[in-house]
């Protein structure tokens, strides 16, 4: 089988997604295709050589529908010849659009691939897209359909983390993006949003609020209990019977923060590499999708965490850097206690409490963050994990070379 | 014509007069279907007939909705013939609804009393509707709460009138409205004096009025929004069947098929919008749930209502004065419904101000009653004058019949009775409401036992419909027939019984909890025991009601039953948690704040965790579906050894008793339906499976072991 390399990955800073936030005026095109310029000025290669731009993207409707892939790269002067398509598994979408790239190398049906990832939370408002899901009865009913954050929460109850263990990892999110930043830990891969006429619009994490202390927290209200108490508690609670009552633990400071960005990756095969003198930074080891319950939704990342080591022959020892999007506290906090980590081991840089969740480009964004993190500790495997909505987690394992 | 009686006036206009022959509702039966057709066809086709107005000849009684048989019958359709048949039978009424309303004459229904179910449906297809001003005149589509869907049109044309998002708790929750609320939901054009309905309905025939349906019309868009593309929408499809589950606990299908019917048909033309209907309509009739329930809690109540086990040779003994021996809370609910009926009612007690106080309770519940603007001041200070406290024997001369609701005790009962007897007449009858001793005990302290007889009530008597008697060994006919036309008056459901322990509701709710701690004493986890409960449908989770019951009342049955069985009792391990529970930790349930539940001041109450020290939590929980079993085949297995033991007369009693008695749950139809719907063969392997695990609690009686041999039903 064909190795596949990433050779460079780039991101977007995080603007706040709201009418006052930074990236509101890009819209999701321009802003998708910034990165996708990046990758052709930092790296001297033939553009047409790319056999498709995989773009992850979730609420795919008006100006982020109609294959966001495609005309982000034309916009980005990929040329007639470089087609481009879109992906949505909901919050794993670029991690799904970089595995899909990878496959198509290893398959030997590709030589140069880009995948990425966008999402305009501030313009296309999320779950605008709709779905069965949501709202059909038929499927909402045999789903078994909550609110994420109600399956956050459930997963809180069930597996005991109090509002107060959710909180301080809230803290350690925002300390640990703090100081990634500080130390200059992006900097490779950031790339500043600009306007039409080259003036930069961001050039850091907008979302972010290092200085909020456990205090601060404690005095947000719990953002489900009413959605809770309607019916939606009722509906996960008749699936664990066990539990009486919900705790409803998850507010908005201790949840992903609602952003804009978008982020890219460069993948080839080794004769790629060569040809274009393109350094390869690290090598696609193996990848895992999983379903779960869809009603407690979130809990899967460890599910696929292990079925990413199982196929790749590795145990949780050899992996070096764990990142595990931060959708809600206890997403993460559930991940450790299920493969027996301390949370001293995960995310050491931050991740979306404190710098944001852009659906539909986290999953490259985390995984680049633990290819940067190999690279500078140089260390040898990075584990990415994110959990899905529906009920379904990805994850993704790549070496450092 | 037999259901409805069709003339054509002077001015070319069609009336029909819907009226049901032998019955005091108008329903829709295969013969008014077929009649309707005809009248139909002959509207259309007649060029003299400009349009057509349909009444009802019974005075404030438009429709009712469908015979239950019918939709019985409908269900039952698919055993003889093919899927396409049931559907096509099915599917007459949105058939001919949609061929009365595209004819292209102008229909009015003239709404002159209650219109419900398919009474309404039809409405919903006439060009015009105009109900009289009578202020009991209620519309509504009550098909869910017999666990099916509005099956004419109703869940695609009521949203079309008053908006999705507000249609949806009259479709989900079967809830009326009056003609004023029918008239602000744009369901009806014009509320007039019932004199002028005809006139008015005929009014908008000879001014041209529309023979078009909104729905029909190019531009129609539904008010507050359409399709899955508008937010509001949206929003009303997400939230709606996380509500439902809430209320449902998912057992009962009709919900989200009217969820679903709403949501698939509201996005199609009306033609495919039916059949979506019903489609969604012939799912529930062929399922289990909607013709047990319909059995049971419709059919089978209304005999029971009515006196189906009435002896019929006795002549009708309504009661006119009735003592009330015990003011407490029992006597004082059964005085108030009791006056509320127009008996009259002697309260004693002890003491007077015992009985006062018992007479205080009808005053508080009728003051709130007025408050609420449900009753004239007028009409409660009449029911309260029907009520008179006393404390001497003497002013029950007059009574025809005594119920007793003194002190659980056979002296102090005994007592009672042969005081009573020494005043009342010998043609007086006497009930004792008695929930644990045998009548036949009892009974002997009376010199007539033939007049003596248990009416059981359940507490609280204003709220709960179900009435049990209980027959003594020595109870005569009269009694019965006595006991049967108070509970008529008062308006409650009997069940007839035979004397036993517990008699049949107490015994076999006992099993509820019982179970239920016995799996507290295996290390089960409290709230997947309760959960189960709850969500098999049973109206209260075990340790919940047996906390309102009094783990103290438990521990002293529980007492008097091993006394009396002696050697005979089989113990469980649920006597030790009783034990615990009560006499060494001193919780005695929700009368002193502390059972199987805390109940803090601020707060819900919530399970008591302390519990779990004393039983301590298994490493590997059992199943809900193991939980469930278990709590709800032991109360099926008492209820046959009741049935075995004679203790029931039928299958129909046992269901009625179960789920208005002590809220077994009513989607199975009773327990007895259950283990039909189960099968009797399995649900008898099973049992025997379950009794080698669980104990002789579960072992088969013989009649179930028989029936599952010769694969017989409860019900043939």
């Amino acid at each position: 089988m064909t190795e596949a390399y990433i050779f460079d990955h780039v991101r977007s800073p995080r603007g706040r997604g709201k009418k006052d936030g930074a990236l509101h005026e890009v819209t999701p095109v321009n802003l998708l295709s910034q990165m996708l310029r990046a990758l052709t000025v930092r790296n001297d290669f033939d553009v047409s050589s790319i056999d498709d731009v995989v773009a992850g993207c979730v609420t795919a409707v008006g100006e982020q529908g109609g294959n966001v892939g495609r005309f982000a790269a034309y916009m980005a002067d990929y040329g007639d010849g470089v087609p481009g398509m879109h992906v949505n598994r909901f919050c794993a979408s670029a991690l799904v659009a970089v595995n899909y790239a990878c496959a198509r190398v290893m398959a030997g049906q590709a030589d140069m691939m880009v995948g990425c990832g966008v999402e305009s939370m501030s313009r296309v408002t999320m779950g605008f897209d709709g779905g069965a899901w949501l709202f059909d009865p038929q499927v909402s009913n045999k789903v078994g359909f909550v609110l994420q954050g109600i399956s956050a929460d459930l997963i809180a109850t069930k597996y005991g983390f109090s509002r107060e263990d959710c909180d301080q990892y809230a803290i350690l999110s925002q300390k640990r993006s703090k100081a990634a930043w500080d130390a200059g830990y992006f900097k490779n891969s950031i790339v500043n949003v600009k306007d039409q006429i080259g003036l930069t619009l961001l050039d850091h994490d907008q979302h972010m609020r290092p200085s909020a202390t456990l205090e601060d927290l404690g005095k947000l209200k719990s953002a489900f209990t009413d959605y809770g108490e309607m019916g939606f508690d009722s509906v996960a609670l008749q699936k664990y019977p066990e539990t009486e009552t919900m705790d409803h633990v998850h507010h908005a400071g201790n949840s992903s923060g609602i952003v804009d960005g978008a982020a890219a990756m460069l993948i080839g095969t080794k004769e790629m590499g060569e040809k274009y003198k393109l350094k390869a930074r690290a090598k696609m080891t193996s990848f895992a999708d999983v379903g779960i319950d869809p009603t407690i939704m979130l809990s899967g990342p460890a599910a696929a965490a292990k079925k990413a080591l199982a196929r790749a022959g590795l145990t949780k020892e050899d992996i070096d850097i764990w990142e595990v999007n931060e959708a809600f506290s206890s997403v993460v906090l559930r991940f450790c206690q299920e493969m027996e980590l301390s949370t001293e081991e995960v995310n050491v840089n931050g991740g979306s409490i404190a710098m944001g969740h852009p659906l539909g480009a986290t999953g490259a964004i985390i995984l680049g963050t633990a290819l940067d993190e190999l690279e500078r500790t140089g260390k040898r495997y990075a584990l990415a994990a994110l959990c899905v909505a529906g009920g379904m987690a990805t994850a993704t394992i790549i070496e450092r070379v | 014509m037999t259901d409805i009686k069709f003339e054509i006036d002077n001015d070319g206009i069609a009336l029909l007069t819907i009226d049901t022959p032998d019955r005091s509702m108008n329903i829709i039966t295969e013969s008014f279907m077929k009649e309707l057709g005809e009248i139909i066809t002959r509207v259309t086709e007649d060029k003299d007939i400009k349009g057509a107005v349909i009444t009802s000849a019974k005075q404030g009684n438009f429709m009712a909705g469908a015979d239950l048989n019918l939709i019985l019958r409908l269900g039952a359709l698919q055993k003889t013939g093919s899927m396409q048949d049931v559907f096509d039978a099915a599917f007459e009424i949105n058939r001919l609804c949609r061929l009365l309303e595209t004819c292209g004459k102008p229909w009015v229904s003239a709404i002159n009393g209650l219109c419900l179910g398919g009474g309404l449906e039809l409405s919903l297809a006439c060009h015009y509707r105009v109900a009289s001003d009578d202020p009991k005149l209620k519309m509504g589509l009550p098909e869910v709460q017999v666990g099916i869907i509005p099956g004419g049109g109703g869940t695609q044309r009521l949203p079309r009138l008053m908006g999705i998002q507000m249609s949806l708790p009259y479709l989900l929750q079967g809830k009326n409205m009056t003609a004023k609320q029918a008239l602000s939901n744009n369901i009806i054009h014009e509320i007039v004096p019932s004199d002028e309905l005809l006139h008015t309905a005929k009014s908008y025939i000879l001014s041209g009025g529309k023979a078009v349906q909104p729905w029909d019309e190019k531009r129609f868009k539904i008010p507050g929004g359409q399709g899955v593309f508008d937010p509001n929408i949206v929003q009303t499809f997400i939230g709606a069947p996380a509500m439902t589950k809430k209320e449902t606990k998912g057992n009962y299908p009709a919900t989200i098929a009217i969820l679903s019917a709403v949501y698939e048909g509201h996005q199609l033309p009306m033609d495919k919008a039916v059949r979506v209907e019903s489609k969604y309509f012939v799912q529930q009739i062929i399922g289990d749930v909607a013709p047990n329930m319909i059995r049971t809690l419709f059919v089978n109540k209304g005999k029971a209502d009515k006196g189906v086990r009435r002896p019929k040779d006795v002549a009708p003994m309504k009661a006119k004065k009735l003592g009330m021996l015990g003011a407490g809370l029992m006597g004082a609910g059964v005085a108030y419904v009791s006056a509320k009926a127009g008996i009259e009612v002697i309260l004693l007690d002890r003491e007077i101000e015992f009985a006062e106080k018992g007479k205080e309770y009808s005053e508080k519940l009728l003051a709130k009653a007025v408050k609420r603007k449900r009753m004239t001041q007028e009409k409660a200070d009449g029911i309260l004058a029907l009520i008179k406290p006393t404390a001497d024997y003497a002013d029950l001369a007059g009574c025809d019949l005594i119920i007793e609701a003194v002190l659980e005790d056979v002296e102090v009962k005994a007592d009672v009775t042969r005081k009573t007897e020494a005043v009342v007449g010998a043609d007086c009858f006497y009930g004792s409401n008695t929930s644990t001793l045998p009548i036949t005990t009892l009974a002997k302290a009376s010199a007539r036992d033939a007049q003596f007889i248990g009416i059981h009530f359940f507490s609280p008597v204003d709220k709960m419909p179900l009435v049990e008697i209980i027959m003594g060994k020595n109870t005569g006919d009269e009694a019965l027939a006595k006991a049967l036309d108070y509970t008529r008056q008062i308006r409650k459901t009997p069940i007839v019984v035979n004397d036993s322990r517990g008699f049949y509701t107490s015994r076999c709710f006992s099993t509820y909890v019982q179970e239920a701690m016995n799996m507290l004493s295996e290390g089960i986890s409290p709230a997947l025991i309760e959960n189960s409960g709850v969500y098999g449908g049973m109206m209260v989770g075990p340790f919940a009601v047996g906390d309102e019951v009094s783990i103290e009342l438990m521990y002293h049955v529980g007492q008097a039953t091993m006394k009396g069985l002696g050697k005979d009792y089989i113990p469980q391990a649920c006597d030790d948690v009783v034990q615990k529970m009560y006499v060494d930790l001193g919780r005695k349930g929700k009368k002193n704040a502390k059972g199987f539940y805390e109940y803090p001041e601020k707060g819900k109450k919530h399970l008591w965790s302390g519990i779990e020290e004393h039983y301590p939590l298994l490493k590997d929980q059992p199943s809900q579906e193991i939980v469930t079993k278990r709590l709800f085949y032991r109360q099926i297995l008492e209820v046959i050894r009741c049935l075995e033991e004679n203790v029931l007369l039928a299958p129909e009693d046992a269901d009625i008793g179960a789920i208005f008695g002590w809220g077994f749950a009513p989607w199975t139809g009773g327990p007895l339906s259950h283990a039909d719907t189960i099968g009797v063969k399995k649900f008898h392997d099973e049992c025997a499976e379950l009794s080698k695990l669980y104990g002789v609690h579960f072992t088969p009686p013989k009649m179930l072991a028989e029936k599952a041999a010769k694969n017989e039903k409860f019900y043939s």
